[in-house]
C-alpha cells in the first residue's frame, strides 16, 4: 500500500512533465541547483567539522531547526503548493487511517523539498567523519528529523484545515506572509554586517561568532526542531546523558505530531470541507462612488480588486514595507539611496498592471460579451492606480528627501517618481493587451507560480522593463544630473518633462493599448482561456 | 446571404398546416413574436435573430466546427444538443464575437458580428460555460457591473438589479461575494448578469447546469415570458427532455456539423427527440457490457 502511495506520486511526478519541455527543463536546472547547494553545505560543514567539530554541530543544529520550522510553518502560508496527495481525495476509497498515514507520510519524503532534506540530513552527519559513533547518532537524527518534517507539516496543515478553509483566514495570512518574505534579504544583510564587525574584534572560529552560535545552539538542542540534529553533537562529546534526554526530546515531539495528524485526519475525513462562513459587503461600494459610465465601472472595479483580492492587495501591503528594505540596505538615513524610495514604489505599482487580463483570467469574457470599448478598459484599469498610487508616492517623496536632509533634491524626486508612475502605467496598458503571461489565478496563493511558461514569462515583463526603462531615460538623467551633480536648476526641469513626458506617453499608452485591446479582446479571452 | 434566411419563415407556417387539426390556440405562440421581429428590424427583411454560414474553426490538428450553416429565427426558443465535444460551444463562442472563425459569417439580426462587433454585441446576451465570473464582488455588484459595462445608467441598472436578484431568487445573497456562492447560485447570477441589458438575442451556454429545479422552472418561466414578447434565445444543453419541452426549434450537432435542424417536431418525426438524437449521433453501446456489475 505504501508502496503505492510512492508509485502514484513519482507518477504524479512524471505526468507533470510531459505537459512541457520547458516545465522538465525549469525542473532539470532547479535540481541541478538545489544538489549544488547542498554540496556546498555538505562540502563546508565536513571540512568545518574536521577542523571544529563544535562550530559545526552548532550550525547543524541551528540551520537543521530551521528546516523542521520551516516545514512545519510554511504549508500553513503557501496553501496549495502541493495537494498533490490531499487526504480529501482519499476519502471515498475504503483504506485503513493506518495504511492511509504511512503511505502519505512516505509520499511526503518523495517530493522536491523532501528529496532535498533527505540529502542535507544524510550529507551533514559527514561533518562527524572523524568520530564513527558521532557519525551513527547523527544519521539516526538525521532521519529522525527528516520524519519530524514530514509528519510534523502534515500534522499542522491536516489540523489547521478547518481555519486554511476559511477564505478570508487565507487571505489574511497570505497577506501577512509578504512582510517575512519582504524582510528576508534585509534580515541577512542586517546578520551578515553585524557578524561581520564582530570577526573584525575576535579574530578566529571560537571567538565573537563561535560563542553565539554555541550559546543559540545550546538553547534551541531543547526544543523539539533542534532536538534530533542535536544528537550528534552529543556523542561527540560524550555527554550519554544529555544524549538521552535529546533523544527523548525528538521521540516526543514525532510521537506527539503523529498523534496530532492521526487524530486531525480522523476528523478530516468524516468532515467534508466547508467554505466557512459566506463575507458580506454592505451595498455597492467603489461602484456607487466612481461614475456610472463604463469607464467608472471597471475602475470601481478594478479598486475593488485592489483591496480585496490578495493577489493585487499583496502589492500594497508590500509598499509599506519597501522604505524599511531601503533603509537597511542603503546603510542609513543619511544615504542617497533613500531617495530612490518614491521612482521605486512608483515603478513597482505600474508594473503591477503589467499582466492585468491575465489576472482577471477567463472573467475577462464579460469584457468581451459585452463589448466593452478599449479606451473603457485601460483607462479603468489606471485611474484606480493612479488615485491611490500618485498621494503614496508624493508622501513618498516628501518623506524621503526629509530624512535624508535633501530638500534640495524635492523637484528632481517629484519628476522622476511622477514620470516613472505615468509612464511604467503607459506601457503596461499595452503589454497588458499585447505581452500576457500566465499569473497565479484567482483564488491562489500569489506566491503560487503558474506552471509550464517561465519562459514567456520572462521574455514579456523583460521587454516590459526595457520599455519602461527607455521611456524614463530622459527624466531619469535629469534627475540624476540634478542630484549628483548638485544642480537643483535641473530639478525643476525634471519636475516639468517627468509629468509632461509622462502624461503624454500615458495618454499615447492607453490610446495604443485600446487600439490593440479593440483589436482582438477575443484572442486575449483565447489566450486566457489556456490558462486553465 | 437575404435569400438564405428565406426558408425560416415558413416556420410558423407547418405549424399551421400541420395544425390539421383545430389546435390553432397554439399556433398564436411561434406565430405571435413574428409581427413584432418583422416590425423591430424595419430597416431589413431578415427575420434571423442569428444567421451563421459556412462557420470553421480549428484548434491545432482538431477541427472543432466544420462548416456550420444556421438561421435562428427572429423570436423563436432555439436549443442546441450534441454530444460532448461536438463544437457546441465553440459555434456559440463564435456566433457571439468572442472566438473569431477561421471562415464563415455570423449576423444578428442583420449586423455582422465580426465586422461591427460593437454594435453586434448590443444586440446580444452571453452566458458564456466554463469561464470565471468577477467572484470578488457581490452578487448584486456583478450584476451592476454587467449593466454599468453596457452603458446604462445608474437607476435603471440599480432598478433592475434588484428586480433581477428578486426573480432568480438570490436577494437574500445580494451582499454576498459570488466566490462564496453555490454553482447554481453562480449560474444564475451569470445569467442576470447576461440579460441586464434587456438584449433582443439571448445566448446560453448550458444554463440550467446544477441549478435547482426550482429556480430552472423561474428561470424557464422568464424565458419564455421573454421570447412570448418577441425575443429570441438560444440555449445549448444536455437534457433532451427539457429541450423537447421547451424549445421550438432545435439543431442537433455532433463533431462539428449539423446533423438536423429546424422546428422541434420537424426534427424529431415522431420519435421523442433523445431516440431521435440517439439515432442521429449513433454510438450507444449494447447494453450486455459490464456484467459483473449487476448485483444478483
Amino acid at each position: 500500500m505504501v508502496a503505492q502511495f510512492v508509485r502514484l506520486k513519482l507518477t504524479l511526478m512524471a505526468n507533470s512533465f510531459r505537459r512541457s519541455t520547458w516545465q522538465t527543463i525549469g525542473f532539470v536546472a532547479g535540481a541541478l541547483y538545489g544538489l549544488f547547494v547542498v554540496g556546498m553545505v555538505v562540502i563546508g560543514l565536513t571540512v568545518l567539522g574536521s577542523q571544529d567539530p563544535v562550530l559545526a554541530g552548532g550550525i547543524i543544529t541551528l540551520g537543521g531547526a530551521l528546516v523542521v520550522l520551516g516545514w512545519w510553518i510554511v504549508p500553513l502560508f503557501a496553501f496549495g503548493v502541493d495537494a498533490t496527495l490531499d487526504p480529501q481525495r482519499f476519502v471515498t476509497y475504503a483504506m485503513p487511517r493506518r495504511t492511509l498515514l504511512a503511505g502519505l507520510a512516505t509520499a511526503g519524503v518523495v517530493s522536491i523539498p523532501g528529496i532535498v532534506t533527505l540529502l542535507v540530513a544524510l550529507g551533514t552527519s559527514l561533518a562527524w567523519w572523524r568520530s564513527p559513533l558521532a557519525l551513527v547518532a547523527a544519521v539516526v537524527g538525521g532521519l529522525l528529523a527528516l520524519a519530524t518534517c514530514v509528519v510534523g507539516s502534515r500534522a499542522t496543515t491536516t489540523a489547521l484545515a478547518p481555519l486554511l478553509e476559511s477564505r478570508r483566514y487565507r487571505e489574511v495570512v497570505t497577506i501577512a506572509a509578504f512582510v517575512p518574505i519582504m524582510l528576508i534579504g534585509p534580515a541577512f544583510a542586517w546578520v551578515g554586517a553585524r557578524l561581520g564587525s564582530d570577526d573584525g574584534v575576535t579574530v578566529g572560529p571560537g571567538g565573537g561568532v563561535g560563542s553565539l552560535v554555541a550559546d543559540l545552539a545550546g538553547v534551541v538542542a531543547w526544543t523539539p526542531f533542534g532536538a534530533p540534529w542535536a544528537l550528534a553533537a552529543g556523542v561527540h562529546d560524550g555527554a550519554w546523558g544529555l544524549v538521552l534526554a535529546r533523544l527523548v526530546v525528538a521521540l516526543v515531539t514525532l510521537g506527539v505530531v503523529w498523534v496530532v495528524w492521526d487524530r486531525a485526519l480522523g476528523r478530516a475525513l468524516v468532515s467534508p470541507p466547508t467554505s466557512g462562513a459566506a463575507a458580506q459587503a454592505k451595498g455597492l461600494g467603489w461602484f456607487a462612488r466612481f461614475p456610472a459610465t463604463p469607464t467608472g465601472a471597471v475602475a470601481a472595479r478594478c479598486m475593488t480588486y485592489w483591496l480585496r483580492d490578495p493577489r493585487y492587495s499583496g502589492s500594497i501591503a508590500v509598499v509599506p514595507l519597501i522604505p524599511v528594505v531601503l533603509l537597511v540596505l542603503g546603510g542609513g538615513a543619511s544615504s542617497v539611496v533613500f531617495l530612490a524610495l518614491a521612482p521605486l514604489t512608483a515603478w513597482i505599482l505600474g508594473f503591477a498592471l503589467s499582466a492585468d487580463v491575465a489576472y482577471d483570467h477567463t472573467a475577462f469574457a464579460l469584457h468581451v460579451s459585452t463589448g466593452v470599448d478599449g479606451r473603457a478598459d485601460r483607462w479603468g484599469r489606471v485611474l484606480p492606480v493612479l488615485a491611490f498610487g500618485i498621494p503614496v508616492v508624493l508622501l513618498f517623496a516628501v518623506v524621503s528627501v526629509a530624512v535624508a536632509d535633501r530638500w534640495d533634491t524635492l523637484p528632481a524626486v517629484l519628476g522622476v517618481s511622477l514620470g516613472t508612475i505615468t509612464t511604467s502605467l503607459a506601457v503596461s496598458c499595452v503589454s497588458s493587451a499585447r505581452l500576457l503571461y500566465p499569473v497565479p489565478k484567482p483564488g491562489d496563493s500569489p506566491f503560487k507560480q503558474p506552471q509550464g511558461a517561465a519562459m514567456a514569462t520572462l521574455v514579456a515583463q523583460m521587454l516590459a522593463m526595457l520599455m519602461m526603462f527607455v521611456l524614463t531615460l530622459p527624466v531619469l538623467v535629469l534627475g540624476a544630473l540634478a542630484i549628483f551633480w548638485p544642480q537643483p536648476a535641473l530639478g525643476w526641469v525634471a519636475l516639468v518633462v517627468g509629468i509632461g513626458l509622462g502624461s503624454a506617453l500615458l495618454v499615447a499608452g492607453a490610446r495604443w493599448g485600446a487600439r490593440i485591446y479593440d483589436r482582438r479582446s477575443p484572442e486575449l479571452l483565447q489566450q486566457v482561456l489556456t490558462y486553465a | 446571404m437575404v435569400d438564405a434566411p428565406e426558408p425560416p419563415v415558413p416556420v410558423p407556417a407547418p405549424a399551421g398546416t400541420a395544425g390539421t387539426s383545430p389546435v390553432t390556440p397554439v399556433a398564436p405562440g411561434p406565430v405571435d413574436p413574428d409581427p413584432a421581429a418583422a416590425a423591430a428590424p424595419g430597416a431589413g427583411q431578415t427575420p434571423s435573430a442569428i444567421s451563421v454560414r459556412g462557420l470553421w474553426k480549428r484548434f491545432g490538428e482538431k477541427i472543432a466546427v466544420a462548416g456550420i450553416d444556421l438561421d435562428v429565427p427572429a423570436g423563436s426558443f432555439y436549443g442546441m444538443v450534441g454530444p460532448n465535444g461536438a463544437g457546441k460551444t465553440t459555434s456559440l463562442s463564435m456566433a457571439t464575437g468572442m472566438l473569431r472563425p477561421d471562415y464563415g459569417s455570423v449576423h444578428v439580426h442583420g449586423v455582422d458580428i465580426w465586422a461591427n462587433p460593437v454594435e453586434g454585441k448590443r444586440l446580444l446576451g452571453v452566458l458564456p460555460d466554463g469561464v470565471r465570473l468577477f467572484d470578488r464582488l457581490t452578487g448584486a455588484q456583478l450584476v451592476t457591473y454587467a449593466g454599468l459595462l453596457r452603458g446604462m445608467d445608474r437607476d435603471t441598472v440599480a432598478e433592475r438589479t434588484h428586480d433581477l436578484l428578486e426573480a432568480l431568487d438570490l436577494a437574500a445573497d445580494a451582499n454576498t461575494f459570488v466566490v462564496d456562492y453555490s454553482a447554481g447560485m453562480t449560474k444564475k447570477i451569470a445569467l442576470a448578469s447576461a440579460i441586464i441589458h434587456a438584449p433582443r438575442v439571448l445566448v446560453l451556454d448550458e444554463p440550467f447546469e446544477a441549478v435547482d429545479p426550482i429556480s430552472a422552472a423561474n428561470i424557464r418561466d422568464i424565458l419564455s415570458g421573454y421570447v412570448a414578447s418577441g425575443g429570441t434565445v438560444v440555449v445549448s444543453s444536455h437534457v433532451m427532455d427539457l429541450v423537447q419541452r421547451m424549445c421550438d426549434h432545435v439543431a442537433v450537432v455532433a463533431a462539428g456539423h449539423v446533423l438536423a435542424a429546424g422546428t422541434v417536431d420537424e426534427v424529431r418525426a415522431g420519435q421523442s427527440l433523445e431516440d431521435r438524437f440517439v439515432e442521429l449521433v449513433g454510438g450507444r453501446q449494447s447494453t450486455e457490457g459490464l456484467a459483473w456489475l449487476r448485483s444478483s
